[in-house]
Protein backbone atom coordinates (compact mmCIF):
# COMPACT_ATOMS: atom_id res chain seq x y z
CA UNK A 1 0.00 0.00 0.00
CA UNK A 2 1.32 3.23 -1.10
CA UNK A 3 2.16 6.08 2.14
CA UNK A 4 -0.72 7.92 0.45
CA UNK A 5 -3.51 5.55 0.80
CA UNK A 6 -2.32 3.92 4.18
CA UNK A 7 -4.88 5.68 6.25
CA UNK A 8 -5.63 2.75 8.32
CA UNK A 9 -3.62 3.93 11.59
CA UNK A 10 -5.68 7.39 11.36
CA UNK A 11 -8.17 8.06 13.58
CA UNK A 12 -11.42 9.36 11.85
CA UNK A 13 -11.30 13.19 12.42
CA UNK A 14 -7.76 13.34 12.69
CA UNK A 15 -6.67 14.25 8.92
CA UNK A 16 -3.07 12.87 7.98
CA UNK A 17 -0.35 14.75 8.33
CA UNK A 18 1.18 15.93 5.17
CA UNK A 19 3.17 18.73 3.03
CA UNK A 20 1.73 20.70 1.19
CA UNK A 21 2.87 21.19 -2.25
CA UNK A 22 5.65 19.50 -3.08
CA UNK A 23 9.19 19.64 -1.03
CA UNK A 24 10.90 21.68 -4.10
CA UNK A 25 8.57 24.72 -3.53
CA UNK A 26 9.40 25.04 -0.01
CA UNK A 27 13.45 24.78 -0.77
CA UNK A 28 12.29 27.87 -3.06
CA UNK A 29 10.50 29.67 -0.41
CA UNK A 30 12.57 28.96 2.66
CA UNK A 31 15.54 30.36 0.64
CA UNK A 32 13.77 33.30 -0.44
CA UNK A 33 12.60 34.04 3.15
CA UNK A 34 16.32 33.73 4.19
CA UNK A 35 17.49 36.48 1.74
CA UNK A 36 14.68 39.08 3.05
CA UNK A 37 15.43 37.73 6.75
CA UNK A 38 19.03 39.18 5.88
CA UNK A 39 17.96 42.47 4.26
CA UNK A 40 15.10 43.07 7.69
CA UNK A 41 18.93 42.50 9.61
CA UNK A 42 20.64 44.40 7.14
CA UNK A 43 17.82 47.23 7.49
CA UNK A 44 17.93 47.33 11.36
CA UNK A 45 21.59 48.07 11.83
CA UNK A 46 21.38 51.22 9.87
CA UNK A 47 19.04 51.98 11.39
CA UNK A 48 20.88 52.17 14.34
CA UNK A 49 24.06 53.47 12.77
CA UNK A 50 21.75 56.70 12.77
CA UNK A 51 18.66 56.58 14.39
CA UNK A 52 17.74 59.91 14.35
CA UNK A 53 17.52 60.05 10.24
CA UNK A 54 15.64 56.94 9.80
CA UNK A 55 13.06 58.48 12.60
CA UNK A 56 12.97 61.54 9.91
CA UNK A 57 12.82 59.94 6.83
CA UNK A 58 10.16 57.23 8.19
CA UNK A 59 7.77 60.47 8.32
CA UNK A 60 7.95 61.31 4.78
CA UNK A 61 6.31 58.01 4.41
CA UNK A 62 2.46 57.89 4.44
CA UNK A 63 1.49 54.42 6.64
CA UNK A 64 -2.10 54.83 5.06
CA UNK A 65 -0.71 53.70 1.84
CA UNK A 66 1.42 50.81 3.86
CA UNK A 67 -2.08 49.75 6.14
CA UNK A 68 -3.89 49.74 3.06
CA UNK A 69 -1.41 47.60 1.11
CA UNK A 70 -1.16 45.17 4.15
CA UNK A 71 -5.11 44.96 4.00
CA UNK A 72 -5.21 43.80 0.04
CA UNK A 73 -2.60 41.09 0.45
CA UNK A 74 -4.18 39.41 3.10
CA UNK A 75 -7.68 39.59 1.26
CA UNK A 76 -5.51 38.04 -1.68
CA UNK A 77 -4.28 35.56 0.51
CA UNK A 78 -7.34 34.34 1.86
CA UNK A 79 -9.15 34.47 -1.89
CA UNK A 80 -6.12 31.84 -2.80
CA UNK A 81 -6.83 29.37 0.34
CA UNK A 82 -10.22 29.79 -0.45
CA UNK A 83 -9.96 28.65 -4.08
CA UNK A 84 -7.75 25.52 -2.72
CA UNK A 85 -10.71 24.90 -0.22
CA UNK A 86 -13.11 25.13 -3.64
CA UNK A 87 -11.12 22.97 -5.87
CA UNK A 88 -10.68 19.89 -3.14
CA UNK A 89 -14.43 20.06 -3.65
CA UNK A 90 -14.42 20.30 -6.93
CA UNK A 91 -16.10 23.44 -7.26
CA UNK A 92 -13.60 25.13 -10.20
CA UNK A 93 -16.25 27.79 -11.44
CA UNK A 94 -15.61 29.32 -7.57
CA UNK A 95 -12.11 28.33 -7.65
CA UNK A 96 -11.92 30.53 -10.66
CA UNK A 97 -13.49 33.74 -9.16
CA UNK A 98 -11.28 33.51 -6.01
CA UNK A 99 -8.38 32.96 -8.09
CA UNK A 100 -9.56 35.85 -10.36
CA UNK A 101 -10.12 37.84 -6.96
CA UNK A 102 -6.52 37.60 -5.54
CA UNK A 103 -5.01 38.19 -8.82
CA UNK A 104 -7.21 41.58 -8.62
CA UNK A 105 -5.64 42.42 -5.60
CA UNK A 106 -2.52 42.13 -6.90
CA UNK A 107 -3.04 43.80 -9.01
CA UNK A 108 -4.23 46.89 -6.80
CA UNK A 109 -1.07 46.38 -4.43
CA UNK A 110 0.96 47.06 -7.69
CA UNK A 111 -1.03 49.97 -8.68
CA UNK A 112 -0.84 51.25 -4.69
CA UNK A 113 2.43 51.13 -5.10
CA UNK A 114 3.24 52.73 -8.81
CA UNK A 115 1.25 55.88 -6.81
CA UNK A 116 3.28 55.51 -3.96
CA UNK A 117 6.69 55.55 -5.71
CA UNK A 118 4.91 58.46 -8.08
CA UNK A 119 4.73 60.29 -5.15
CA UNK A 120 7.90 60.00 -3.44
CA UNK A 121 9.49 60.95 -6.88
CA UNK A 122 7.44 63.91 -7.56
CA UNK A 123 8.48 64.98 -4.15
CA UNK A 124 12.21 64.54 -4.83
CA UNK A 125 12.69 61.56 -2.83
CA UNK A 126 14.72 59.04 -4.55
CA UNK A 127 17.27 55.80 -4.24
CA UNK A 128 19.81 58.32 -3.74
CA UNK A 129 18.22 60.81 -0.90
CA UNK A 130 19.62 58.56 1.68
CA UNK A 131 20.25 55.35 3.24
CA UNK A 132 16.53 55.12 4.55
CA UNK A 133 15.21 55.42 1.28
CA UNK A 134 17.83 53.17 -0.39
CA UNK A 135 16.51 50.79 1.82
CA UNK A 136 13.10 51.78 1.23
CA UNK A 137 13.01 51.57 -2.66
CA UNK A 138 14.94 48.24 -2.73
CA UNK A 139 12.95 46.31 0.01
CA UNK A 140 9.90 47.66 -1.48
CA UNK A 141 11.16 46.68 -4.93
CA UNK A 142 12.11 44.18 -4.54
CA UNK A 143 8.96 42.97 -2.57
CA UNK A 144 6.99 44.39 -5.79
CA UNK A 145 9.09 42.39 -8.04
CA UNK A 146 7.84 39.05 -6.40
CA UNK A 147 3.94 40.65 -6.08
CA UNK A 148 4.08 41.16 -10.04
CA UNK A 149 5.56 37.56 -10.21
CA UNK A 150 2.84 36.08 -8.53
CA UNK A 151 0.31 38.15 -10.34
CA UNK A 152 1.30 36.38 -13.43
CA UNK A 153 1.52 33.31 -11.55
CA UNK A 154 -2.12 33.42 -10.65
CA UNK A 155 -3.48 34.40 -14.03
CA UNK A 156 -1.75 31.15 -15.42
CA UNK A 157 -3.83 29.00 -12.33
CA UNK A 158 -7.16 30.81 -13.70
CA UNK A 159 -6.70 29.61 -16.98
CA UNK A 160 -6.02 25.66 -15.49
CA UNK A 161 -9.10 26.36 -13.31
CA UNK A 162 -11.08 27.24 -16.22
CA UNK A 163 -9.87 24.44 -18.41
CA UNK A 164 -10.38 22.09 -14.62
CA UNK A 165 -6.98 21.22 -14.70
CA UNK A 166 -6.61 20.63 -11.32
CA UNK A 167 -6.81 17.03 -9.70
CA UNK A 168 -8.99 17.46 -6.31
CA UNK A 169 -8.03 14.86 -5.14
CA UNK A 170 -4.27 16.55 -4.68
CA UNK A 171 -4.11 19.88 -6.88
CA UNK A 172 -0.09 20.49 -6.12
CA UNK A 173 0.59 23.13 -8.85
CA UNK A 174 -2.35 25.21 -6.68
CA UNK A 175 -1.09 24.76 -3.64
CA UNK A 176 2.53 25.38 -5.23
CA UNK A 177 1.11 29.25 -6.31
CA UNK A 178 -0.82 29.24 -3.41
CA UNK A 179 2.24 28.66 -0.99
CA UNK A 180 4.47 31.30 -3.16
CA UNK A 181 1.65 33.91 -2.91
CA UNK A 182 1.15 33.55 0.97
CA UNK A 183 4.54 34.13 1.44
CA UNK A 184 4.57 37.23 -0.68
CA UNK A 185 1.90 38.42 1.93
CA UNK A 186 3.80 37.35 4.88
CA UNK A 187 7.23 39.11 3.79
CA UNK A 188 4.85 42.50 3.34
CA UNK A 189 3.62 41.54 6.90
CA UNK A 190 7.27 42.37 8.48
CA UNK A 191 8.35 44.79 6.33
CA UNK A 192 5.40 47.52 6.68
CA UNK A 193 5.91 47.95 10.08
CA UNK A 194 9.54 47.60 9.58
CA UNK A 195 9.82 50.23 7.18
CA UNK A 196 6.29 52.64 8.20
CA UNK A 197 6.51 52.01 11.79
CA UNK A 198 9.08 51.37 13.95
CA UNK A 199 9.97 54.37 15.45
CA UNK B 1 -22.68 32.46 5.18
CA UNK B 2 -20.73 28.97 4.86
CA UNK B 3 -17.96 31.04 3.57
CA UNK B 4 -16.93 33.23 6.85
CA UNK B 5 -17.29 30.22 8.93
CA UNK B 6 -14.29 28.63 7.38
CA UNK B 7 -11.34 28.85 9.75
CA UNK B 8 -9.31 30.52 6.80
CA UNK B 9 -11.95 33.44 7.16
CA UNK B 10 -11.87 33.83 10.71
CA UNK B 11 -7.81 33.99 10.59
CA UNK B 12 -8.70 36.99 7.72
CA UNK B 13 -10.95 38.50 9.75
CA UNK B 14 -8.12 38.54 12.39
CA UNK B 15 -5.27 39.41 10.64
CA UNK B 16 -7.43 42.70 9.29
CA UNK B 17 -7.60 43.70 13.41
CA UNK B 18 -4.34 43.42 13.91
CA UNK B 19 -3.75 44.94 10.88
CA UNK B 20 -5.64 47.94 11.56
CA UNK B 21 -4.88 47.94 15.38
CA UNK B 22 -0.95 48.59 14.35
CA UNK B 23 -1.85 50.97 11.67
CA UNK B 24 -3.94 52.78 12.98
CA UNK B 25 -3.73 52.50 16.80
CA UNK B 26 -0.41 51.52 17.99
CA UNK B 27 1.41 53.99 15.64
CA UNK B 28 -0.33 56.91 17.39
CA UNK B 29 1.04 58.84 20.16
CA UNK B 30 -0.35 57.10 23.10
CA UNK B 31 2.30 54.88 24.36
CA UNK B 32 6.43 55.03 24.81
CA UNK B 33 8.17 54.50 21.51
CA UNK B 34 9.38 51.51 22.95
CA UNK B 35 6.59 50.02 23.88
CA UNK B 36 4.82 50.62 20.67
CA UNK B 37 7.67 49.29 18.27
CA UNK B 38 8.04 45.69 20.49
CA UNK B 39 4.25 45.76 20.31
CA UNK B 40 3.97 46.45 16.40
CA UNK B 41 6.78 43.60 15.80
CA UNK B 42 5.40 40.72 17.81
CA UNK B 43 1.42 41.50 15.90
CA UNK B 44 3.47 41.16 13.09
CA UNK B 45 4.72 38.08 14.16
CA UNK B 46 1.78 36.51 15.44
CA UNK B 47 0.30 37.47 11.78
CA UNK B 48 2.89 35.93 9.99
CA UNK B 49 2.52 32.58 12.17
CA UNK B 50 -1.73 32.69 11.37
CA UNK B 51 -0.23 32.80 7.32
CA UNK B 52 1.62 29.98 7.55
CA UNK B 53 -0.34 27.80 9.80
CA UNK B 54 -3.79 28.12 8.34
CA UNK B 55 -3.08 29.60 4.71
CA UNK B 56 0.30 27.85 4.15
CA UNK B 57 -1.35 24.75 5.57
CA UNK B 58 1.71 24.27 7.66
CA UNK B 59 -0.15 23.59 11.19
CA UNK B 60 -1.09 19.95 9.56
CA UNK B 61 2.24 19.65 8.20
CA UNK B 62 5.24 17.28 9.03
CA UNK B 63 7.10 18.35 12.45
CA UNK B 64 10.09 19.35 10.39
CA UNK B 65 8.74 21.91 8.34
CA UNK B 66 7.02 23.48 11.23
CA UNK B 67 9.96 23.71 13.05
CA UNK B 68 11.92 25.01 10.04
CA UNK B 69 8.75 28.44 9.58
CA UNK B 70 8.69 28.32 13.67
CA UNK B 71 12.92 28.70 14.05
CA UNK B 72 12.62 31.58 10.53
CA UNK B 73 10.22 33.58 12.55
CA UNK B 74 11.77 33.48 15.98
CA UNK B 75 15.34 34.19 14.26
CA UNK B 76 13.41 37.05 12.36
CA UNK B 77 11.88 38.33 15.18
CA UNK B 78 14.78 38.37 18.11
CA UNK B 79 16.80 39.92 15.34
CA UNK B 80 14.47 42.88 14.49
CA UNK B 81 13.41 43.23 18.28
CA UNK B 82 17.34 42.70 19.82
CA UNK B 83 18.80 45.29 17.39
CA UNK B 84 16.26 47.58 18.21
CA UNK B 85 16.68 47.28 21.86
CA UNK B 86 20.43 47.75 21.56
Amino acid sequence: MSPETDTQFVSVGEPKRRLPGVEGVWVFVMADMTVFAVLFGFFMVGRLHNPALFEASRHDLNPNFGGVNTLILLTSSWFAALALDAVRKSRFALAQRFIGGAFLCGLAFAVSKAIEYTEKLNAGISLLTNDFFMYYFTLTGIHLFHVIAGSVVLLVLWFKARSRSFDPERPVVLECGAIYWHMVDLLWIILFPLLYLVR
Amino acid sequence: MELLCKPVSIVWAALMLATCASTWLLSKNSVTPEVATVAIVLIAAFKVRLVIGYFMEVRRAPLALRLVCDGWLVAVTALIVTVYLV
